[in-house]
């Protein structure tokens, strides 16, 4: 998806300013995160793919990182985005902390500063290329929004950024319910992070699973989900159709 | 067939950054191309910023030469300021405010690899983008794309200084074989606690690949040498 601007910029050189703002395309990227509430707080799911174009180059990206002692954001597309955002929200948190007023940034006030810098900058026409979740648990509220690159925000009880969209969260639509155990949680995250795994190309099989209550934010260790490959239909599915797939 | 001399000058380049048991090895080709002309066939990639951080460079030259000029500039003012040397980590964060503030000018992938006081032997790798990844090793430019998989076989935790630059010579090597816009020489540059040691190898010093052949000096020395009767069967 590319953002063309129907004017002629020409000469860039003489035009510096023209396009010397504009993000036109992504880098390295990062796939799905998911996300659901559950009793304690939010659990949150990514693999640890930094993917550039068709390559699968890195495999060891951390997507998913702690934002001061009530946050949890994740985030697919571009990595070097989400590297400046943190960027931003680390001087975010260190001024909050700097009142010294015994208040701390929630999850709520996170995900609408986020808001705020993800519209402003798609108006600019110089966005920040990525959908970031935000989750986190403050005064016993559990709290799960989105946000797009083109400013789209808003809350659910489960969310999923690009392919899992798609895949994830029919699976959420059917199988959430609300006061799930932290096993029930895990099991159902596996399962979309599983059909993931099959169905989405930039998918690597090295995930990591967050957790997030009103103690604090925890990121699993990276592990590797088991897949499954023994239908009968798989074993040899042309004999009745040489040269079919 | 268009040769495009006219146009900008790229290291298509394989770059290559390993960490070992003790420093850090660098390694580069030494071709830099304007279209498919071969504009320099020994050129060094692989730049001094401090007495202790290198970086290999890929890419665009002028782009690639541009951010290290400014970056070595910056990490001079730095060194003064902070009255010791500057660390791998501060050098590849100053290479990233420029490559990710500038991404839609850029177009340059460098690897930054260097030994400090605090954190030994590290490398960073600084793809299109301006992303930074701190890695076990690294390998960027188009020379890369052919050593995915000659990593993921033969890379090992806690190398020696000698395995780790074996690796490095034999997998640009491996690479100049096989990319177009990488050749010439191997280039190493190794850095630990004791300081830098540069190492040139020329393309005739190095292992023989695939439908390789022994370099001869000329087809009279095989007719001579294989007696009377070379072509009767």
């Amino acid at each position: 998806m590319t953002f063309t601007i129907p004017i002629d910029n020409g000469d860039s050189l003489k035009n510096a300013e023209a396009d010397s703002q504009r993000t036109l395309y992504p880098y390295v990227t990062g796939t799905s995160i998911v996300a659901i509430k559950y009793k304690d707080g939010v659990l949150m799911a990514s693999d640890m793919g930094g993917s550039y174009g068709s390559t699968l180059r890195y495999k060891n990206i951390e997507r998913m990182k702690a934002i001061g002692k009530h946050s949890l954001l994740g985030a697919s597309g571009e990595i070097s985005d989400f590297q400046e955002i943190l960027r931003y929200l680390d001087e975010l948190v260190l001024n909050d902390n700097m009142w010294d007023d015994g208040n701390s940034l929630g999850p709520k006030e996170v995900h609408n500063y986020l808001t705020r810098v993800m519209y402003n900058r798609r108006n600019k026409f110089n966005p920040l290329w990525n959908t970031l979740v935000l989750g986190g648990v403050k005064n016993g509220e559990s709290y799960l929004g989105m946000v797009s690159m083109i400013g789209v925000s808003f809350e659910d009880n489960h969310v999923a950024t690009g392919f899992g969209n798609h895949l994830a969260r029919p699976i959420l639509r059917d199988e959430w319910h609300a006061d799930l155990s932290f096993e029930d949680g895990v099991k159902l995250l596996e399962k979309c992070m599983r059909v993931l795994l099959y169905r989405d190309r930039s998918a690597i099989n090295k995930l990591q699973i967050a957790k997030i209550t009103e103690e604090g934010v925890t990121v699993s260790q990276p592990y590797s989900l088991k897949t499954f490959w023994e239908f009968k239909a798989f074993h040899n599915p042309t004999a009745g159709a040489e040269g079919s797939w | 067939m268009d040769l495009n001399l006219d146009a900008p000058h790229s290291m298509g380049t394989t770059i290559i950054g390993v960490t070992y048991n003790g420093g850090v090895v660098l390694g580069a080709d030494s071709r830099t191309s304007t279209g498919m002309y071969v504009a320099n066939r020994a050129s060094d990639k692989i730049t001094q910023l401090t007495d202790n951080v290198y970086v290999c460079r890929s890419g665009s030259a002028a782009d690639s030469q541009v951010v290290s000029d400014y970056v070595r500039y910056f990490l001079h003012q730095h060194t003064i300021q902070l009255g010791q040397p500057a660390t791998v980590k501060v050098s590849a964060n100053l290479i990233r405010m420029l490559a990710y503030n500038n991404k839609n000018m850029l177009q340059t992938g460098l690897i930054v690899g260097g030994w400090d006081k605090y954190e030994g032997g590290k490398i960073y790798g600084i793809p299109l983008g301006g992303t930074v990844v701190e890695q076990p090793f690294a390998i960027e430019g188009s020379g890369s794309s052919y050593l995915y998989g000659f990593f993921d076989l033969a890379w090992k935790e806690n190398m020696t200084k000698e395995e780790a630059e074996q690796l490095v010579v034999k997998a640009v090597s491996l690479a100049i074989a096989r990319d177009g816009a990488s050749g010439g020489v191997v280039r190493t540059v190794i850095i630990n606690s004791e300081g830098v040691t540069r190492n040139f190898y020329p393309g005739d010093k190095l292992q023989l690949w695939h439908e390789e052949l022994e370099p001869q000096n000329s087809l009279l020395d095989i007719l001579n040498a294989a007696g009377p009767e070379p072509m009767a069967m």
